[in-house]
């Protein structure tokens, strides 16, 4: 079956055109990278495939829907922005949003139990209750992606969630999205910069700037020219796998 | 306890505590939305906005209320839909229409040509002269805000947080602001009459500021604002009859004084 869907998807803010044509399927229970410099679409991409960006013209289908038909399906991570840090939330009360699509007034015992364990399963636990403009930007990330999976989600959306978080926490953070796809059979779409995570964790690639330069394994559409092509440039590999 | 019976025996007084407190009670639950989007200096805006209308009003020999209703919710969507179809930031586009505002009031008034007492009766208002007209206008919209609450605050409050996730998750978020700047700019035009166009601002920021210091919330701080709106009202009547000066001033000292006393003990807490 087919997770996304798009058939010469085009998106345009005013003169500004930020993605052309844009046509890829990804199956059920991939993992798709999407790649390409800043400025390329991606978070556009991501937005669209959310409802949050009406295409200009072509379409997308996400589940075998119009997109933004079942938000319960879909866990979004979004890019860790400068959000209001004087907003009174607790972490419990965000991952909290995942399950009740608004905000919460009092907090009942069946929803404490399940944000509790969504956020134990991201390992952080800890972090219950403590204020959201407290946390640094791994822990909120951490935070987002308990709020993601506390609804259970057949897609996965995230939008570079790897930003603010150490080595040690990225890499758990993938393990746990792998695990989760693994025990789930979820879909993942995630956005990133780093190219050996593109390479390396993901079944799909799609590299991006407006139009798609590539999609597919990332084995066969991560070469050179493909990647020159999308950034403009020869991308630098280094021996022990860092890219420049 | 007796000095509060003969106190209430006061028809004027009791209008006046009822005044207040529902006054204060709405400004405190709707100041919270306001202080959180960062739209402190929006209570000021739509304050003047009402001023146009009152001035209209006057001009045209109306019930300034019924004027001023639709030109202030009038108003109250023009910035909200500034906001949302432009890059300009809330006050900028709140500065906009405050302006144009009083300029407007000042145009009506000057081609009445007579003085108007009327006018100042609502720049620094007179809880002491509430009728049970504007009685009975700020307890509907005290009913009607509560008959939302349970369909709106969730919403509203995600959509607070971070309006995109709100949207992601299909909350209706561009109906709700407008909806929210409907019900404050009724808000601030039912508060007028009763504390006046200059101190009206006061009534939806002091509170809610003051619950933010003392709530970890958005739940506690609602209820800590709402609360804090109707305590100060009620606290700030009773000193100005006790003292016998105006009441206006005397609750909007209240507030700042709960505020001090709030933000020494957060301070406090806070190490």
């Amino acid at each position: 079956m087919v997770a996304l869907e798009t058939d010469n998807l085009t998106v345009r803010f005013g003169d500004f055109l930020a993605l052309d044509g844009v046509s890829f399927t990804l199956p059920e229970s991939a993992f798709l990278a999407l790649i390409g410099p800043n400025g390329a679409g991606k978070s556009t991409l991501i937005r669209a495939l959310l409802g949050l960006v009406a295409p200009s013209s072509g379409t997308v289908q996400v589940l075998g829907q119009q997109p933004g038909q079942f938000p319960q399906h879909i866990g979004y991570v979004p890019q860790i922005k400068t959000f209001d840090r004087s907003f009174p939330a607790l972490a419990l009360e965000l991952v909290l949003t995942g399950v009740l699509r608004g905000w919460v007034g009092r907090i009942k015992p069946e929803h404490k139990a399940l944000a509790l364990e969504a956020l134990e399963r991201v390992g952080a636990e800890k972090l219950a209750a403590r204020a959201v403009g407290r946390l640094s930007g791994g822990e909120l990330q951490r935070v987002y992606l308990a709020r993601a999976l506390v609804r259970k989600p057949k897609l996965i959306l995230l939008d570079e969630p790897a930003t603010g978080i150490d080595v040690i926490g990225e890499k758990d953070m993938y393990s746990l999205l792998e695990r989760y796809r693994a025990e789930s059979g979820a879909t993942l779409a995630m956005i990133t910069h780093d190219l050996d995570v593109a390479r390396y964790h993901a079944s799909h690639v799609a590299i991006l700037n407006r139009k798609l330069f590539g999609f597919g394994d990332p084995q066969t559409v991560m070469n050179d020219d493909c990647l020159a092509r999308a950034y403009g440039h020869a991308h630098h590999h280094h021996p022990k796998g860092v890219t420049l | 306890m007796s000095w509060f019976l003969e106190l209430w025996s006061f028809p004027f007084m009791q209008h006046a505590l009822l005044a207040g407190a529902m006054v204060g009670l709405l400004c405190g639950y709707y100041g919270v939305f306001m202080v959180q989007r960062g739209l402190s200096f929006l209570g000021d805006g739509l304050a003047h906005a009402a001023f146009g209308g009152v001035a209209l009003a006057l001009l045209l020999g109306w019930t300034p209320l019924y004027v001023a209703l639709p030109f202030t919710v009038v108003v109250s969507l023009g910035i909200t839909a500034l906001r949302e179809r432009t890059h300009l930031g809330g006050d900028t586009a709140v500065g906009i229409f405050f302006a144009v505002s009083v300029a407007l009031g000042v145009l009506f008034l000057g081609l009445k040509k007579d003085y108007s007492v009327d006018a100042f009766a609502y720049l620094f208002g007179s809880i002491l002269g509430v009728t049970g007209f504007d009685l009975w206008a700020v307890a509907l919209l005290l009913i009607l805000s509560a008959l939302l609450i349970p369909f709106t605050w969730r919403s509203l409050a995600y959509a607070t947080f971070d309006s995109e996730l709100a949207r992601s998750d299909r909350v209706p978020v561009r109906l709700l602001d407008y909806l929210l700047s409907v019900l404050i700019a009724l808000t601030v035009v039912v508060s007028v009459k009763v504390v006046g166009i200059v101190l009206v601002a006061s009534f939806l920021v002091i509170p809610a500021a003051t619950a933010r210091l003392l709530s970890p919330t958005l739940y506690r701080m609602t209820l800590t604002s709402s609360l804090l709106g109707i305590l100060s009202s009620v606290v700030g009547l009773l000193i100005s009859y006790q003292v016998d000066v105006p009441s206006g001033s005397t609750i909007i000292l209240s507030q700042a004084f709960i505020f001090v006393v709030a933000a020494l003990v957060s301070g406090k807490a806070r190490g």
